[in-house]
């Protein structure tokens, strides 16, 4: 056994923004009417702000240790004890959580700074941030927690805050529907997360035998990640519903990974998911709740690397989501519908990296999208509060501020939004030395050079470096279709355009300058430059190196797919430039003109959601009906009949109740009456009444006894 | 003429029929109390008629003593109520005490 340092405090990471969630979902109105909505964002950015600090101490300590003794653990008390089956709540700070960690609470604090400026005069302004910092802590639960089921807390929690706030604003029929659409979905998912957790489980603390299932290994019971993995080796050979334990753990893992990071095919929730507030999105829907299938499937890697099926079904989607959803991206007018599409192209890319093996690589594609992607977010929501206000302030209601068409020009209002989206832009779309270009290269590479997935290599490359172009071409249109050429909203608006406050553009700085420069985590091996992630992440990822089998490829070709990746950059950057640059080019209108029906059914998004409307959801309604008529006509028919023999009966009875039992009630009644009133004339008060009374019986008495017995 | 159980109990049935007669016709409460005295007093007068005609020992004069110390008793109760309807109606008349009637 490694040695594990102890930490007593790390619990207070997730737990302060807890503390601060309760504080403004209990106290939050008073709060905001004695002191206004200072005093609910000083306490809902002061929480994960601390954590962060903390965070970065532990971080820091962390990095002071040898290299093999780089993780800390906070072990509360046991929180579930069964024979020998232990559950602790535990919190474990290792290095992949660390850096998980350290990106959600830094990102985590901005987004709320950001928030106080864009959720301004909300009149639910302490519900939002309440909200968001139990969003924060739920986080921190998946990423910290020991064991799988500290993990599935946090897995749940992401998932209920992340329906709580794509519909923050309920009263919106459609936003209070994509909430329900992402929290569904999201269950779906979970439930195969959900059988993996059991699968893994008990496959480790027993086996089948002809008798059904019996505990072999009690002492290997377990659901703490370290003992998974020191005991994953007994799961060799074992087999369920024909294919390999580790094979099918992984797959529903994976299956709940592809509901909450937006894969094919459960990715729809997310376009809907837009509803929400922007901070929300980019929180939420591009830096952290999203990424948790990639850090689940990294953090699990000595289980994935096990299984090449599991492997190859992880680097598969991920790359067919890449491209799938980057063409989607392509016509979208919808400046959030873009991101929203871009980001589960970019989150596909990560799953193509963890399935290769190349785990590391996944999780700094994971670290570099979540600056850029929150700067893209909050850049775009930045724009589109402009829009609102301008719209606003020139009494128009008609038009939509998040639809790029009536954009344009905005560069020149919003220098600081313009600026720090271009950065975004440019290091996604993977120029070169921008952040994107070293994660994203670094992925390309390995799905090229692995040997591990059933499918070639290149084949995964080619899908990947496919869909890197229309990254490039559709992160350059929302560009240039929002902040260049003329502004298309009307001469009255775009005089009541102006940047952001403080809070928005201080936040896209640092988001933007991350965004260039968050690349030096993880600079290429090519370059004989020391490469800090995947050194510092090593150690999470021992358990997979003997597993993950590398092709034998030439510097050269390195070489050779790294310019590739470059021209990919600069030919999607071009495309959109030539096309979109002022607005004015009449290639789009004609090449839509010439292939409508790809337009149609890109602009339509494959019509994903509508075949899933005439076979999921119809089928469910469909049967729902179904039930609805049964229940109706055969189960109430049963139900009405019953009811009326019942009444007839109770009729009769009725009846029988009324005249005869009644009947002999009132009669005895009447009787009693009648005597009584017969017995009354007899008693009249007077005492020489009775006495003739008494007198009489005697008499009688006295007859009765010599007339019977002499 | 020997003077024998019968007379006695002649006398005593004469004096019963006094106090029932006594008792039921008189309306005034006093003679009613009377009445009852001299049904009391023929039963104490058979008592002693059949302990001395008929039983030998003491027991017939123990329970004419004992009757004659109930009807003390009884007697000083059966004022207290008169003296109490009295008190409330301004009348000893049993016609006029008929309130526990119903």
């Amino acid at each position: 056994m490694e040695h594990i340092g102890t930490a007593d405090w790390i619990w207070l990471i997730p737990v302060l923004p807890l503390l601060g969630a309760a504080i403004n979902g209990f106290f939050g109105t008073r709060l905001q009417r004695r002191f206004g909505e200072k005093a609910v964002h000083a306490v809902a950015i002061l929480m994960p702000s601390l954590s962060f600090f903390i965070t970065l101490g532990y971080f820091i300590r962390l990095m002071g240790l040898p290299e093999a003794e780089r993780q800390l653990l906070c072990h509360l008390f046991d929180w579930i004890h069964i024979d020998t089956f232990t559950v602790p709540l535990a919190f474990w700070f290792d290095t992949l959580s660390a850096v998980m960690a350290l990106m959600v609470t830094l990102v985590g604090t901005l987004i709320h700074i950001y928030s106080t400026a864009y959720m301004h005069k909300d009149t639910s302004y302490w519900r939002f941030f309440s909200f968001m910092n139990l969003f924060m802590f739920a986080m921190l639960t998946l990423v910290l927690g020991d064991n799988f089921l500290l993990m599935f807390i946090g897995w749940e929690g992401v998932g209920l805050c992340s329906y709580l706030l794509i519909a923050f604003w309920y009263q919106d029929i459609d936003k209070a529907q994509a909430g329900m659409k992402a929290f569904i979905t999201n269950r779906i998912g979970d439930f195969g997360f959900i059988v993996g957790i059991f699968a893994l489980m008990w496959a480790l603390g027993g086996g089948w035998s002809d008798s059904g299932f019996t505990l072999v290994n009690p002492g290997q019971l377990t659901v703490v990640f370290r003992e998974v993995q020191q005991y994953v080796g007994s799961l060799e050979g074992a087999t369920i519903f024909g294919m390999s334990v580790a094979t099918f753990a992984c797959l529903c893992f994976f299956w709940g990974a592809t509901a909450k990071s937006a894969q094919i095919p459960l990715y729809v929730w997310l376009p809907d998911a837009m509803a929400g507030p922007t901070p929300v999105s980019a929180l939420i829907h591009a830096a952290t709740m999203v990424t948790a299938g990639v850090y689940m499937v990294a953090r699990l890697n000595f289980l994935f690397a096990m299984s090449a099926t599991a492997m190859t079904a992880v680097a598969l989607v991920g790359a067919l989501t890449a491209l799938f959803a980057a063409t989607i991206g392509l016509f979208q007018n919808d400046i959030k519908k873009v991101l929203a599409y871009s980001t589960v192209s970019q989150l596909g890319y990560m799953f193509l990296g963890v399935g290769v093996g190349a785990y590391w690589a996944g999780i700094f594609h994971l670290l570099t999208h979540a600056f850029f992607k929150a700067c893209l977010f909050l850049g775009s929501g930045s724009v589109i509060h402009a829009m609102h206000h301008a719209y606003h302030k020139a009494h128009n209601h008609d038009d939509d501020p998040q639809d790029m068409r009536n954009m344009g020009g905005l560069g020149r209002h919003m220098p600081t939004t313009r600026w720090t989206y271009l950065a975004a832009c440019v290091a996604i779309a993977g120029f070169p030395f921008m952040s994107g270009f070293f994660s994203k290269d670094e992925i390309l590479w390995k799905a090229f050079s692995n040997a591990n997935t059933l499918v070639p290599g290149w084949i995964l490359w080619a899908i990947g470096a496919t869909g890197a172009v229309l990254t490039a071409f559709y992160m350059f249109r929302s560009y240039y279709m929002t902040f260049s050429g003329t502004f298309r909203g009307g001469a009255e608006t775009e005089r009541h355009l102006h940047e952001s406050p403080k809070a928005i553009t201080v936040v896209l700085s640092i988001l933007g300058v991350l965004s260039i420069v968050g690349g030096v985590m993880g600079l290429p091996h090519l370059w004989h430059l020391p490469n800090w992630l995947e050194h510092w992440l090593a150690p999470v990822f021992h358990g997979s190196q003997a597993l993950v089998k590398w092709g034998e490829f030439t510097h050269s070709t390195e070489w050779t797919l790294m310019l590739v990746s470059v021209l990919v950059a600069v030919t999607g950057f071009l495309f959109a430039r030539m096309l979109y640059r002022d607005n004015r080019s009449e290639i789009p209108a004609r090449m839509l003109k010439r292939f409508p029906a790809i337009h149609r059914v890109l602009y339509h998004k494959y019509y994903v959601d509508e075949l899933y409307d005439a076979t999921a959801i119809a089928g469910s309604v469909g049967l729902a009906k179904v039930s609805d008529w049964f229940d109706k006509y055969i189960i109430d028919g049963i139900v009405n009949l019953t009811g009326y023999f019942a009444r007839f009966i109770s009729w009769l009875h009725g009846l029988s109740d009324i005249y005869l039992v009644d009947g002999l009630v009132n009669g005895l009644a009447h009787a009693s009456g009648a005597i009584g009133r017969w017995l009354r004339g007899w008693q009249t008060g007077r005492i020489q009444t009775y006495l003739y009374g008494v007198l009489g019986g005697g008499l009688v008495l006295i007859l009765i006894r010599f007339i019977l017995f002499d | 003429m020997i003077i024998g159980l019968p007379h006695y109990l002649i006398v005593a049935a004469v004096l019963f029929s006094l106090g029932i007669i006594c008792v039921v016709s008189r309306r005034n409460a006093i003679g009613l109390l009377m009445g009852v005295e001299l049904i009391l007093n023929s039963a104490n007068i058979n008592l002693v008629a059949f302990a001395r005609y008929v039983e030998s020992g003491i027991s017939g004069q123990v329970f004419a003593l004992f009757v004659i110390v109930l009807a003390a008793a009884e007697a000083a109760v059966a004022m207290a109520i008169v003296m109490a309807i009295y008190r409330h109606l301004r009348n000893i008349d049993t016609a006029a005490a008929v309130n526990l009637k119903e």
